[in-house]
C-alpha cells in the first residue's frame, strides 16, 4: 500500500477496528465462524408471547440483558459493546477519548409499550382517556423515561461513554442505515474534517408492535417452522424477511493517520454511494433506475469499473420483491460479467438486522476478504429460476475476493452502496 | 473536531431558498406580518393544562396534490412535505426535473405517530382484565392501520418529500431533537461547501399538537403548563409550549446559484455543533461559549436569534451565555413559535435569512431585558440553538456582499 490519496485525490478511508454482535453470537470471531459454518440465528421467539402473531420467529439478541427492558435499552448496550471490540482492535485514542465524530444509525426511538402500561396499570382505574395518562405522566417518577425515550440518548450515550468528538449523529436511512452511517463518516475524513472517525448501527426492535407493523404490511416470511429455515434469500419460495436484531462498529481512519500509528489496516472503504428513489414509499422503481443509479455512483466513487468487483454481498432480504428487483438491477450494472462474480446473502442466517444491516453486512464483506472465503447463502434448496446469481448456496465457497461490494435498499426510496476492498486501489 | 466554517478555497454557500409553515402562518409574508405584529398563536386550552402553538390550518392540496398521497402521511409529515414545497418554490425549482433529480436532502426528524385510540384501547382494555398473552398481539394485528408505520417512520419525512416532489439526489434524516436540526445544516453546509454537493433541501418538521408528546415530555415536567408568557419570563414558570411548524431552506453553492440566476436571501457561513455533558451546572454554557468562539469573526452589524425553549435549567444557562454578548439584540423563536424541536434550528435559520433579506430584525417580545429593539438592517445573525436536554448547535447567518 503506497496511495494515501484515492484517485479522486481525497484521503483513502481505511478500517482499522471493527465489532459486531448478531443473533449468531458476540464478537467477529463468534460471527463468522458460524456464518461460514452455514448456521442460522434465526429462533422463535421468546421474549414476549407470540400468541396471534402471523410471524413468530427472529434473529433476537438474547444473550445480551437490559434492565429494565426496552429495545433502544437493547440497541444502546450492543452498540456498547461492538464498540468497545472496535477500538480495542483498532487500539486507537485513550479510553473515554476516541479522537472523532460519531456517526450512529438507530432504529427510531418511541415509548415502547411496557412503559405504557405501566402508566396504564398507575392510573389505577379500569376506564380513563388519553388525558389521565397525560395527567400522571409528571411530577419526576418517570424521568428516565424521558431520557431513555429521546432519539438522541443512544448517541448521546455512546458519545459520552468513549468521549468521541462534537456533536454525535442519530440518523435514520431505514434498512439503508448502517451504510449510511459509515458513509457520513467516509464523507468526514474526505473533507480532512478529522483523521478518524466512529460508526456504528444498532437494532434492537424485536419487540411486538414492531413485529406487527412489518407484518401488516406483509414483508416478514411466516414460515414459522422451522425457524432457520426462513429466510430463503434467492429461493423460489422465498416469503419475505426474518426480523433480527444486532450491531456493527466500525473505526474509520485516514490511510495516512492510521499508518502514521502504525495500525493494522483491515480493509478500505472505496467508495460510496446513494440515490433516492421518488416512486413509492416501500416499492421500488418499477424500471430499476434508481438502484442502478446508486450502484453507478459507488462505482464511480471508488474510481473502479464493474470488473473490478469480484463479490456481492447483497441486500438479499428474501422479500419477493427486493430480491427480484436486486438481481435485475445488479444485471443491469454488471452485464455478462454478472456470471462470473459469487453473490451472497448474510440475511439468510442472520435475519434483517434493519437499521444496523448495512454496517453489519460490510463487517461481513471485510471478513470476507480478510479470510478469502465468501460465507454461504443458507436455505437456498429452491433456486428462483428468474435469479441467475451465482449464489453461494448453502456452503461457505473459497474465492479470490479483491473488492466486495455491498447493497442496502430500504423503505422510503433508500439506496446505498458501498465498495470495500483490501488495499487501496 | 465537526465545525463547519467555510475555510478559504471552499465555496461560498447562499440561502436560496425558505419554506414556512407555522403557527403564524404560511410563507414568508405572513410568517414576517405576524412577527411584526408580535402575534402569538396559542391555545392554552385544547390541551389544558398544557399549551401549544397550533398549526394556522393551510391548504396541503396547493403543495401535496395527491390526496393519496396526503392519506399515507401523519400531521408532521404533511407540515414537513408542504413546508418543503414551499421552499423549493422560493427557490424557484420547483418542477425543474434537472436540479431535483440531483438535489440532495438532509432532514431533520422525530416521528411515531401514535394512534391514540388503539393505545387507550389496548390499556383500559388491561385495566379492566384481559391478561391473554396474546391479547396485546392480537389487538394490534387487528386495530394498527397498515399505513400507520410509515406515517411514524422518521425517514419517511424525507421520502414523502421526494416522492411529492420527485427528488431524486440523496436523502438522510438525522434524529436527536434539537441539535438534528442543526447538524442537519452542518452536514449539508459542509457537503457544499466542499464541493460534494451543489444544493441542498435542509429542514425539518414537527406536530406539536400531540398528547402522545407531551406525555414523553411530561415524564422529565418539560412541558409549559396553564398560562402563556414569553420564553424569558418563564423563569419560575418554566417549559416549553409544544409548536407545529415546518421549516426548510435550499442550500446552494453561489456559483450553482449564480448559473442559474437564482438570488440569495443571505449567506450561510458556518454552523458548529457540540455534545455538552451537562453534568453540572454551566457545562451547557461553557459549550456555547466555545461554539461562539468557532465561529468565523463577527464584526457586522449583529443580532442573535435563539430556539431556548424555556425548559430549564437550559433556558438559564443560555441567558447567562447571552448576557457576555448584550451588544447582540436577540430573539426568541420559542416565544413566537412554541418549542418545535428538530424544527427550531432550521427555523432560526430561516427567520435569520429573512431578516437579513428585509433589512431588519423582528421586534422584541420580552419584558426581561434580554431582548431589545435594534435599529437599522443586521448583516450578521447568530443561529443559537441548545436542546432541552442535550445538544448544542450555533450557525452564522451573514448578509451577502
Amino acid at each position: 500500500m503506497t496511495a494515501p490519496r484515492d484517485k479522486l485525490g481525497r484521503p483513502v478511508v481505511v478500517v482499522t477496528g471493527m465489532g459486531i454482535t448478531t443473533s449468531l453470537g458476540a464478537g467477529k470471531a463468534d460471527n463468522w465462524s458460524k456464518l461460514v459454518a452455514g448456521e442460522s440465528g434465526i429462533r422463535t421467539i421468546t421474549r414476549f408471547p407470540i400468541d396471534g402473531l402471523k410471524t413468530t420467529m427472529a434473529g433476537t439478541v438474547d444473550f445480551v440483558s437490559v434492565d429494565p427492558f426496552s429495545s433502544t435499552g437493547l440497541s444502546e448496550r450492543m452498540a456498547e459493546l461492538v464498540t468497545q471490540e472496535a477500538l480495542e482492535q483498532a487500539g486507537i485514542g485513550a479510553k473515554g477519548d476516541f479522537p472523532g465524530p460519531l456517526f450512529l444509525a438507530v432504529a427510531p426511538v418511541e415509548v415502547e409499550w411496557p412503559q405504557r402500561r405501566e402508566l396504564g396499570r398507575a392510573v389505577g382505574k379500569p376506564d380513563f382517556t388519553y388525558d389521565d395518562l397525560l395527567r400522571i405522566s409528571g411530577g419526576g417518577k418517570y424521568s428516565a423515561y424521558h431520557h431513555r425515550f429521546m432519539f438522541g440518548s443512544v448517541a448521546a450515550h455512546l458519545a459520552e461513554t468513549f468521549g468521541t468528538k462534537g456533536s454525535p449523529i442519530s440518523l435514520s436511512t431505514a434498512c439503508a442505515s448502517g451504510a449510511t452511517s459509515i458513509q457520513l463518516g467516509v464523507e468526514a475524513i474526505r473533507r480532512g474534517e478529522t483523521d478518524a472517525a466512529l460508526c456504528v448501527a444498532t437494532d434492537g426492535t424485536v419487540n411486538p408492535e414492531a413485529l406487527v407493523r412489518f407484518s401488516l404490511l406483509s414483508a416478514l416470511s411466516t414460515q414459522n417452522d422451522p425457524p432457520q429455515a426462513a429466510s430463503r434469500p434467492f429461493s423460489k419460495n422465498r416469503d419475505g424477511f426474518v426480523m433480527a436484531e444486532g450491531a456493527g462498529a466500525l473505526v474509520l481512519e485516514s490511510y495516512e493517520a492510521a499508518t502514521a500509528r502504525g495500525a493494522k489496516i483491515l480493509g478500505v472503504i472505496a467508495g460510496c454511494g446513494e440515490l433516492t428513489d421518488s416512486f413509492h414509499r416501500t416499492r421500488s422503481s418499477p424500471d430499476g433506475k434508481p438502484i442502478i443509479g446508486c450502484m453507478n455512483k459507488t462505482l464511480a466513487d471508488a474510481g473502479m469499473t464493474p470488473d473490478q468487483i469480484d463479490h456481492i454481498n447483497a441486500h438479499g432480504t428474501a422479500t419477493p420483491e427486493n430480491d427480484k428487483m436486486e438481481y435485475n438491477t445488479t444485471s443491469a450494472v454488471f452485464g455478462d460479467l454478472l456470471q462470473k462474480i459469487p453473490v451472497t446473502s448474510n440475511k439468510s442466517m442472520v435475519g434483517h438486522t434493519i437499521s444496523a444491516a448495512g454496517a453489519v453486512e460490510a463487517i461481513f464483506s471485510l471478513l470476507t476478504l480478510e479470510h478469502q472465503r465468501i460465507p454461504p447463502t443458507i436455505n437456498y434448496d429452491n433456486p428462483d429460476p428468474t435469479i441467475l446469481f451465482d449464489v453461494v448456496g448453502n456452503k461457505a465457497r473459497d474465492a479470490r475476493v479483491t473488492a466486495v461490494m455491498s447493497n442496502s435498499f430500504g423503505f422510503g426510496g433508500q439506496n446505498a452502496s458501498l465498495i470495500l476492498t483490501r488495499e487501496p486501489a | 473536531m465537526t465545525d463547519t466554517a467555510s475555510k478559504p478555497g471552499q465555496t461560498e454557500v447562499w440561502i436560496t431558498g425558505i419554506g414556512l409553515a407555522t403557527s403564524l402562518g404560511e410563507g414568508l409574508d405572513a410568517n414576517w406580518t405576524a412577527l411584526q405584529e408580535k402575534r402569538v398563536n396559542v391555545d392554552e386550552k385544547g390541551f389544558a393544562p398544557f399549551i401549544v402553538h397550533p398549526l394556522l390550518p393551510v391548504s396541503f392540496d396547493s403543495q401535496i396534490p395527491k390526496k393519496g398521497d396526503q392519506r399515507q402521511m401523519e400531521a408532521w409529515q404533511r407540515i414537513g412535505v408542504y413546508a418543503a414545497g414551499l421552499a423549493l418554490d422560493s427557490a424557484g425549482i420547483k418542477g425543474n426535473k434537472d436540479i431535483l433529480s440531483k438535489i440532495d436532502m438532509v432532514v431533520a426528524a422525530g416521528g411515531g405517530e401514535r394512534d391514540l385510540n388503539v393505545d387507550t384501547g389496548v390499556l383500559t382494555a388491561e385495566a379492566k382484565g384481559a391478561n391473554a398473552p396474546g391479547f396485546l398481539n392480537e389487538r394490534l394485528m387487528s386495530d394498527l392501520r397498515p399505513t400507520l408505520f410509515l406515517a411514524q417512520l422518521s425517514n419517511l419525512l424525507a421520502g414523502n418529500i421526494a416522492i411529492v416532489n420527485g427528488l431524486g439526489g440523496t436523502s438522510r434524516t438525522f434524529m436527536g431533537e434539537e441539535v438534528a436540526g442543526a447538524d442537519a445544516a452542518r452536514i449539508a453546509l459542509s457537503r457544499i461547501a466542499s464541493g460534494e454537493s451543489d444544493i441542498a433541501l435542509v429542514g425539518g418538521s414537527h406536530n406539536g399538537e400531540r398528547k402522545d408528546l407531551m406525555v414523553l415530555y411530561e415524564f422529565g415536567d418539560f412541558n409549559l403548563k396553564d398560562k402563556f408568557a414569553p420564553v424569558w419570563q418563564r423563569k419560575d414558570h418554566a417549559g416549553f409550549a409544544l409548536g407545529s411548524a415546518g421549516a426548510f431552506l435550499v442550500l446552494e453553492s453561489k456559483a450553482h446559484a449564480e448559473a442559474r440566476g437564482a438570488k440569495p436571501f443571505a449567506k450561510l457561513s458556518s454552523v458548529v455543533t457540540d455534545l455538552a455533558r451537562r453534568k453540572q451546572s454551566g457545562d451547557m454554557e461553557a459549550t456555547l461559549d466555545k461554539l461562539w468562539d468557532k465561529l468565523p469573526k463577527r464584526e457586522g452589524k449583529g443580532a442573535i436569534i435563539s430556539g431556548a425553549s424555556g425548559a430549564e435549567p437550559a433556558t438559564s444557562e443560555e441567558r447567562d451565555f447571552l448576557k457576555k454578548h448584550t451588544d447582540f439584540p436577540v430573539r426568541a423563536t420559542g416565544t413566537m413559535f412554541g418549542h418545535t424541536m428538530e424544527t427550531q434550528f432550521p427555523l432560526g435559520i430561516a427567520l435569520a435569512a429573512l431578516a437579513i433579506s428585509r433589512g431588519a430584525l423582528f421586534p422584541p417580545n420580552d419584558s426581561t431585558g434580554t431582548e431589545i429593539e435594534m435599529q437599522g438592517a443586521p448583516t450578521q445573525i447568530v443561529v443559537v440553538g441548545a436542546g432541552h436536554w442535550r445538544g448544542e448547535g450555533m450557525a452564522l447567518v451573514e448578509a451577502v456582499d
